[in-house]
């Protein structure tokens, strides 16, 4: 189960911030084209980024604790997970505050 | 190129997709800053986790070495550059719901310059 520590972090910030869609109504993952459109441009420059940093040896994963599964391009897994969760969350969270500011 | 370096584009790249390719203006907005700050609260914990625990290990000869809950400092940038990219966008999708299929315009976005639900703030001053 070591393996899946990276990816138990990832869950863990998804659990921190999903409970706002259903509890404030802020109406993100409903919106699931629009986060679409948002995540799958982000996600792919930033995995670009992220593969350019990892050749050039600036950072690697533990295989210990990672899932070890390699995508097309060098890509771990578990990273794409990464700037798919944090965009959801950051808006999830952005939409949040709107929210409340509305309500105030 | 060192780690810094490339995180240092990467928000460069980040500011200049949210002033001027999007103009979304997100960082002259205080909802942004309030968002981000609580991304940020919750980046520290998760990075500090990822790092401290040497899942995610960094050249030391490509960082400078100081560091944030166990993350280097330019993870702080890095997840600023990625938060703001990412609202940038999601701002902006937020003006079309359902983008047409007919030719825009060309060149002026004369009709799109203005930034979608402008935050109210200024008005309001909360």
């Amino acid at each position: 189960m070591r393996h899946l520590t990276y990816v138990a972090v990832l869950a863990g910030i998804l659990a921190a911030a999903i409970w706002l869609e259903p509890v404030l109504r802020v109406g993100v993952l409903r919106q699931w084209r629009r986060l679409l459109l948002t995540v799958v441009p982000v996600a792919f420059a930033f995995s670009i980024w992220d593969i350019a940093a990892f050749r050039a040896g600036h950072w690697r994963l533990d295989p210990a604790q990672t899932t070890g599964v390699v995508l097309p391009g060098g890509l771990p897994l578990d990273e794409l997970l990464f700037f798919v969760v944090i965009p959801v969350c950051s808006v999830l969270g952005f939409e949040a505050v709107r929210t409340m500011r509305d309500r105030a | 190129m060192t780690y810094t370096v490339a995180v240092g584009l990467a928000v460069t790249i980040a500011l200049l997709v949210d002033l001027v390719t999007l103009r979304t203006r997100l960082v002259t907005r205080r909802v942004f800053w309030i968002a981000y700050a609580i991304v940020l609260f919750f980046q520290l914990i998760s990075n500090g986790i990822l790092a401290g625990r040497e899942v995610v290990r960094y050249d030391p000869d490509a960082i400078l070495g100081l560091r944030v809950v166990y993350a280097p400092v330019e993870d702080v940038g890095f997840g600023f550059a990625l938060v703001l990219m990412t609202l940038a966008v999601w701002v902006r999708t937020g003006a079309r719901p359902a983008p047409p299929p007919a030719p825009r315009p060309a060149r002026h976005r004369a009709a799109s310059s203005t930034p979608p639900d402008p935050d109210r703030t200024e008005a309001r001053g909360t």
